[in-house]
């Protein structure tokens, strides 16, 4: 392998040098002269270099700085265009950040403990300085990483950025979102107020749900991994002080701790494999993305002079192309400073969306938690209610089977679509496009007509009374759902022939489903679950 | 850096796979025995039997009788005492009294009077437990032992 051997490497730096040299020879060692220039002094030892001047300087700059590191020196035209992201990944990662701090500063007061718990909560709201606006903040940029982190797999999967060699790096994404979600749920027990105490009954009762086919089967007794999901998560029968304890110890050490280190994985990745996903620069440049292959050259002299500044010396023989000397790799910029002002960029419009949204609107908070009140409607936290309404139907298909059956199936993506495809490109071109539309307004259609169906006319046991239950886990709109979307990914495999198309007639109708159901859960659904079509029908009590 | 592949050294491979392995079944079972930890082995929570007060309390009644700081409904008819859950069966909402039997805030399962499920997601009937008489007078609902929907307990 060629390396480059760094010989001379002295940047034009600051008034005073790096190795502190003093302007008369005859206080070099006094001690006055050391404290003197002891902040000069300190700010070499930490940084070694001054300021740099040039994007030579600022390149080593960024490969030698710890935080900086993760990004690669430079950065190709295409992955700072702002339809390449939309920024959602940096997005996610400013809202996490802003979550931690924010959730540190309400652990100075939380105290998580049934009988205080509560009371805490309402001192962080109503008597602690600042308290109120820094808890409003903690819950909306939580709200902001979740949104930020589904629309950034949405993006990663309509620019087909999972293909090979970026598999592994979408099931860490995939695990992010899982912890992410995670994340939010335990977070929303903590306050224990109504909301949080049914919000974790109804979720602890998912996780044990496996009970309504083992006991539809009869083999609750010796096989009951339901009873042990809740028991793992839960601690008890019920949702009281261990389950509070277990909670807090995920929310504030486990999945921080778990998110943190797959968010370094994911960053690690994306360097490792080649960047941001992008299409040939020929094909850049031909849709005009990219300046002429002339232009582009300029300014490389600037940003690699030729000269006796490196030396290169055959080190090994290696097989591979061979590695560009004397000029910069082809349509780059440097990341100092153009990728640096697109992250920060997009970290401050987060933050500032992030403070508007907590100054208006505050986080709620019900009566304590009462275990012979529920609350009605009890509503899980916006992103679950797509899962609620399909636990209206059967809580085990809808809130183990089909949310499973769909991150494994978006695990599987990048391993059954295998069409080679450098990515980056939206919906894949136009023929993507088409079928994205088409799944799109099938989707819609389906999931309507289903749930109008299911509202104005019931399911099976209304038209049934007596049927067995294992027919209601089989066959209810979930199930039917899934079904429909399947076999409609299979028919456009069949019609187009292409795995790409197939994936994305799924994933666009999984995606349709997953909207329509939190939309519905969310606006339309009142007191007992019933359908209204705005809060202000709903009965009084 | 040499392409040519490195020679096989049986022994000294057999010891480091043989090292490898022992380190990693090691840490797998010392995983598995922390993993024992989190599943309790006491559950902590009130008393599974619960005392509701004497039989007089609750007069032969069409309604079910909602039992005060409890998630329990007695019914009381000629056939004799019977003490139902207010849990839904379907995700552990508390069920209320509807003109013509039981319904659930949450997903909207609806009950007959006697438990069974009407309407909606529930898998199963509210479920009755076994009820007897303390020293004291007081009815004793035990909630770990649930018996068939429509059994009847005489006390007197």
């Amino acid at each position: 392998m060629t390396q480059p051997i760094e010989t001379q490497e002295r940047e034009a730096g600051p008034p005073v040098p790096a190795d502190g040299t003093p302007p008369s020879s005859a206080k070099r060692d006094s001690f006055l002269g050391n404290l003197r220039r002891l902040w000069h002094n300190l700010r070499a030892a930490i940084f070694r270099t001054g300021k740099p001047t040039s994007d030579r300087a600022r390149a080593q700059k960024v490969f030698g700085n710890f935080l900086l590191h993760v990004h690669s020196t430079r950065v190709h035209r295409h992955s700072l265009r702002f339809t390449t992201t939309l920024g959602l990944g940096i997005a996610a990662l400013a809202s996490f950040i802003l979550a931690t701090v924010t959730g540190v500063l309400l652990m100075i007061y939380y105290t998580p403990s049934t009988e205080l718990a509560y009371q805490s909560v309402k001192d962080i709201h109503y008597v602690v300085p600042t308290g109120r606006f820094i808890r409003n903040l903690h819950r909306w940029s939580a709200h902001i990483m979740v949104i930020a982190v589904i629309l950034h797999a949405v993006r990663v999967f309509l620019t087909a950025s999972y293909k090979k060699p970026r598999e592994f790096n979408w099931l860490i994404g995939l695990g992010l979102l899982v912890v992410t979600l995670g994340l939010s749920f335990t977070g929303y027990l903590l306050p224990w107020d109504q909301l949080a105490y049914w919000a974790a009954t109804i979720g602890s009762n998912i996780a044990s749900s496996p009970r309504e086919l083992t006991d539809a089967l009869g083999i609750t007794s010796w096989f009951d991994p339901g009873g042990f999901f809740r028991q793992l998560l839960l601690g008890a029968d019920e949702v009281g002080q261990s389950a509070l304890t277990r909670f807090y110890l995920l929310h504030i050490m486990v999945l921080p701790l778990l998110l943190c280190w797959l968010i370094g994985v994911h960053f690690w990745r994306i360097r490792k494999d080649g960047g941001l996903a992008r299409p040939s620069d020929e094909q850049l440049r031909a849709e005009g993305k990219l300046p002429p292959a002339e232009e582009n050259n300029n300014g490389n002299g600037a940003t690699f002079p030729r000269g006796p500044l490196k030396t290169y010396g055959l080190m090994a023989v290696v097989r591979g192309r061979t590695p560009v000397v004397g000029r910069g790799p082809e349509n780059t910029v440097p990341a100092w400073p153009r990728a640096f002002r697109a992250e920060m960029a997009v970290g401050m419009i987060v933050v500032a969306v992030c403070l508007v949204l907590a100054f208006f609107s505050d986080a709620p908070l019900k009566e304590q938690a009462n275990s012979l009140v529920p609350e009605n409607p009890a509503k899980a936290p916006w992103y679950f209610l797509g899962i609620q309404e399909l636990v209206s139907y059967s809580a085990f298909m809808g809130g183990v089977f089909l949310p499973g059956l769909v991150v494994l199936g978006l695990a599987l993506i990048p391993f059954l679509d295998r069409e080679k495809e450098p990515g980056g490109v939206w919906f894949s071109g136009a023929r993507g496009r088409r079928e994205f539309l088409a799944s799109l307004a099938f989707g819609t259609v389906v999931v309507v007509l289903l749930e109008v169906i299911t509202i104005r006319f019931g399911w099976l046991r209304s038209w049934f009374p007596e049927i067995p239950q294992l027919w209601i886990i089989l066959v209810n709109p979930g199930t039917v759902l899934a079904v429909l979307f399947a076999g409609w990914s299979q028919l456009t495999l069949r019609r187009t022939g292409s795995t790409r198309m197939a994936a994305i007639a799924l994933f666009t109708t999984i995606l349709v489903g997953f909207v329509i159901l939190t939309y519905v859960a969310t606006v339309h659904r009142g007191p007992n679950w019933d359908f209204y079509w705005s809060k202000s029908q709903w009965p009084v009590h | 850096m040499s392409d040519t592949p490195e020679e096989p050294q049986e022994r000294r491979d057999f010891l480091a796979r043989a090292a490898f392995w022992t380190t990693a079944g090691a840490l797998g079972f010392a995983a598995l025995g922390v993993a024992r930890m989190p599943k309790p082995g006491v559950l902590p929570g009130q008393s599974a039997a619960v005392k509701i007060g004497p039989p007089g309390e609750y007069p032969v009644s069409a309604e079910p009788v909602r039992v005060p700081g409890q998630n329990l409904f007695v019914l009381h008819d000629a056939d004799g005492f019977a003490a139902v859950a207010a849990v839904c069966t379907h995700l552990g909402c508390i069920v209320s009294v509807s003109p013509d039997g039981f319904e659930c805030p949450c997903h909207g399962s609806r009950f007959a009077r006697d438990g069974h499920v009407v309407r909606g997601p529930a898998p199963s009937p509210l479920v009755w437990f076994e009820l007897s008489l303390a020293p004291d007078g007081q009815i004793v609902v035990d909630t770990k032992k649930p018996v068939p929907v429509g059994t009847k307990f005489q006390l007197s």
